[in-house]
C-alpha cells in the first residue's frame, strides 16, 4: 500500500498535466513502514528522454544522487517514482516493467488525456530478481 | 575511507545498511571489498561474466564512472560512490 497526502497526490497530477504531452516523472521520499510505504515529500525530475518524451522517461542518476542526499537529510529514504502516460492508461506497459529495477518501491503512473489527470494507479516492484519481477497493483491510501 | 551509498533495494542484501565504508584506491577495489563483505549483492550488481549490469549506475561524487576511467577511476579518502539504478519507463 502507498500512503500519500492529498496534496502531493495531486501534485504529482498536476505535474503530468503541466508536461503534456511529454511524460512527467519524480521520485517519491518517505519511509518504509511494515505494510506500507508512506510518502513524506515528492520531487520533480526532468525527463532526459528527449529524444522520445511523449512515450519515454528517464531520470537522470545525477538528480536522483541530489534528491536521495537532500532526503537523507530531511530523514526521508526513496520510496517511489511517479511518471505520466499521456493519452494512454494508467497501467504499466512492458517498457516500464522492463526498466524497473527499484524492487519494493512503489511506481506511481497517472493517465493524462487531452491535458487533463485522470486516473492515478500504483504498482509494487515485487520479486527481488530481474527473472521474475513483477509490478503489482496496490492500494493508494490518501490522507 | 570511502564511503559507498547503497539504494534501497539493494540494503536487503547489506544487513540493512543504507552506507558502507571501504578502503580502496578505485572503484573496482571498492566493490570488490563491498562484495566481499556482502556477497548476495555480487549477483545484483554483476552479470554472470563478472561485467557491471547495464541498468547499474556507479557514480564517483558527481561523475559517472563510464565517462571517467570506469572501474579503474581512482578513488580518494572522503570520496562517494553512489550505486543507482536506472529509472526509466514509458507508456509503450
Amino acid at each position: 500500500m502507498l500512503k500519500i497526502s492529498q496534496s502531493h497526490y495531486d501534485s504529482l497530477r498536476q505535474h503530468g498535466e503541466e508536461t503534456y504531452p511529454h511524460e512527467c516523472c519524480g521520485v517519491l521520499l518517505g519511509r518504509a513502514g511494515e505494510d506500507a510505504r508512506v510518502v513524506t515529500s515528492i520531487a520533480r525530475c526532468g525527463n532526459t528522454r528527449s529524444d522520445s518524451p511523449q512515450n519515454r522517461y528517464h531520470i537522470d542518476p545525477r538528480e536522483l544522487i541530489r534528491i536521495q542526499r537532500e532526503g537523507r537529510e530531511r530523514g526521508e529514504d526513496i520510496v517511489g517514482f511517479y511518471h505520466s502516460h499521456p493519452d494512454h492508461p494508467a497501467r504499466w506497459s512492458t517498457t516500464d516493467l522492463a526498466e524497473a529495477h527499484w524492487f519494493g518501491c512503489s511506481y506511481v503512473i497517472t493517465s493524462v488525456e487531452k491535458g487533463q489527470a485522470v486516473v492515478t494507479n500504483s504498482f509494487e516492484l515485487a520479486g527481488s530478481e530481474e527473472n521474475g519481477k513483477a509490478l503489482m497493483d496496490e492500494r493508494v491510501a490518501i490522507e | 575511507m570511502t564511503k559507498i551509498h547503497i539504494p534501497t533495494p539493494l540494503r536487503q542484501y547489506t544487513g540493512k545498511l543504507p552506507t558502507v565504508e571501504v578502503k580502496a584506491g578505485t572503484i573496482a577495489e571498492a566493490l570488490s571489498s563491498l562484495t566481499a563483505r556482502h556477497p548476495d549483492l555480487r549477483r545484483h550488481l554483476y552479470t554472470e561474466d563478472g561485467k557491471l549490469r547495464s541498468f547499474v549506475n556507479v557514480y564517483l561524487n558527481d561523475d559517472d564512472v563510464r565517462y571517467l576511467q570506469k572501474e579503474a577511476t581512482t578513488v580518494k579518502d572522503g570520496d562517494n560512490i553512489s550505486i543507482v539504478p536506472s529509472i526509466a519507463g514509458g507508456r509503450s
